[in-house]
């Protein structure tokens, strides 16, 4: 006989509201690189405009954890999972945050010319992307060798923001007129380095699942 | 929490005591069993049990039907020898003591070691006999002397204020929590050491079964308690210690913490998770 089959329905229920949120972060993410690439103002509004989507997602989650947190007196390995949803849930509104202000940071340069191309800061999304479905395949499958490729991953988007943020200031002394704009795209690059990070925290709640111990990835 | 930076060997490691409670100043034991088994006939109902239970704790005896645990705490007053076909091996020492040596007597244990039962069985007596009937057999006449133990021991079941007005009142007109309650105050009469718990809320509602949890909490501080419960979100509420018993066997005892949070044993994984049982 399967006990407790409604609790374990309700856990994959969880599972599902947390990848929907964040399938939502990232196509968010992913847009605002697209707005501020392609100038588009209008889209850049709309991602504003639909962050409240993320909210609600994030207090259903919240609310929808507590309440089997409440009825269901979860213990060991069945409290971390709702435990870490409910922070992973966070983490991942963070991310939907930052596309707000990456979509902010388009508004701001408006239709001016680039100083350079978009190229690293599309980079850094990409792996940043990666990182994001990766870590909730790890939270879902409880799998620490997929979050471990996480903070592994984080590495590359440091190293990219390292070089985007040196050329940056290499060009802001070569074209000080675009003083505005350079800081707008160092915001920007500076957004991904702290979505890859939050996504790395996803990765250390998976550890934190599997072994019932803290561990450390950002370090 | 330590929080500790990540390593490949970190993360391979196992470490099996981080959730553990910081470790106590060492208690004296109130009970060791040492390869104690038990067979019913030719059935084989306890297996190798190696417990070492400490005074002024609260030990938890989880598990699901049938796996032993009544038949455990019922080996540690001897009740289980008025089974004619029980057979055991292995020792029990109660205070260092064996209790299955020959020249123990059963009445001195049981003035030490004191029983509450599934459920509540007043005699069929006043409030204020049931507490005295004890102590009035181990010879205490002196009517002051019984009054005191009376209400001492209905304050330390925590329902002298309910009852105090009704003391000649017969026991059955009290509710099941009151006197599963008085249960317990008649077991503090004869002031003994360790109190054994079979189930001892599982027939009552749920307001009387958090006052008898309240209860244990401040029982522990003078006794020791060992109490059976298939209430596992209770044994994470008010026990120390927790035993995981299955078929017979003990599969894992440990902190409390440890067991609620990260068991070592898949199988005290599964059941208190409620994948099994």
């Amino acid at each position: 006989m399967v006990v407790r089959e409604k609790f374990h329905f309700d856990l994959k229920e969880l599972q599902n509201k947390l990848v929907e949120l964040g399938n939502f972060a990232d196509e968010a993410l992913k847009e605002s690189i697209t707005a501020l690439e392609t100038k588009n103002v209008e889209l850049a509004l709309e991602i504003m405009e639909n962050d409240t989507r993320a909210d609600v997602m994030y207090e259903e989650i919240n609310d929808f954890a507590i309440l089997l947190i409440a009825k269901q007196q979860p213990v060991a390995i069945d409290l971390r999972r709702i435990i870490v949803a409910i922070k992973i849930a966070t983490d991942i509104e963070r991310i939907a945050d930052f596309a707000v202000n990456v979509a902010k940071s388009a508004i701001r340069i408006g239709s001016e010319e680039h100083v350079k191309p978009i190229v690293h800061i599309k980079e850094m999304y990409e792996i940043t992307s990666k990182m994001l479905k990766l870590s909730l395949e790890s939270f879902i499958e409880e799998d620490v060798q997929k979050a471990k490729q996480v903070a592994d991953m984080d590495d590359d988007v440091d190293n990219l923001y390292g070089v985007t943020i040196q050329e940056l200031l290499r060009i802001n002394q070569e074209k000080p007129e675009f003083l505005a704009q350079i800081t707008q795209l160092s915001f920007t690059c500076r957004y991904l380095e702290r979505a890859a990070d939050h996504v790395t925290n996803i990765a250390e709640h998976t550890f934190y699942l599997v072994k019932g111990r803290h561990y450390d990835l950002n370090e | 929490m330590v929080v500790s930076t990540y390593s490949e060997n970190k993360i391979a490691e196992e470490s099996s005591d981080h959730m553990s409670v910081k470790k106590e100043s060492k208690k004296s034991l109130a009970y060791q069993t040492k390869d104690l088994n038990l067979w019913y006939g030719t059935d084989h109902a306890l297996k190798n049990i190696n417990l070492d239970i400490n005074e002024r704790e609260v030990t938890a005896i989880i598990g699901p039907s049938g796996c032993g645990k009544s038949t455990f705490i019922k080996t540690l007053n001897r009740m289980v020898e008025l089974i004619p076909v029980v057979k055991i091996s292995g020792d029990i020492l109660y205070r260092e003591r064996s209790i299955l040596d020959k020249s123990y007597k059963v009445e001195d244990l049981r003035t030490n070691v004191g029983m509450v039962f599934q459920k509540p069985n007043p005699f069929p007596k006043s409030i204020y006999e049931n507490i005295a009937y004890g102590p009035k057999i181990h010879g205490i006449r002196n009517k002051k002397v019984l009054d005191e133990i009376v209400e001492k021991s209905l304050r330390g079941a925590a329902i002298w204020d309910e009852v105090k007005d009704r003391l000649n009142e017969n026991a059955y007109g009290l509710s099941g929590g009151q006197q599963q309650r008085l249960c317990i105050a008649r077991c503090l009469a004869i002031e003994p050491d360790v109190i054994l718990m079979d189930e001892p809320t599982s027939a009552l509602d749920p307001i009387s079964t958090l006052k008898v949890e309240q209860l244990v909490q401040e029982l522990k501080k003078e006794y020791s308690i060992i109490i059976v419960t298939h209430n596992m979100q209770q044994a994470a509420r008010i026990s120390d210690k927790t035993a995981f018993f299955l078929n017979g066997e003990v599969v894992e005892f440990d902190d409390t913490n440890k067991i609620f949070s990260t068991p070592s044993d898949q199988r005290t994984e599964d059941y208190i998770t409620g994948r099994f049982g």
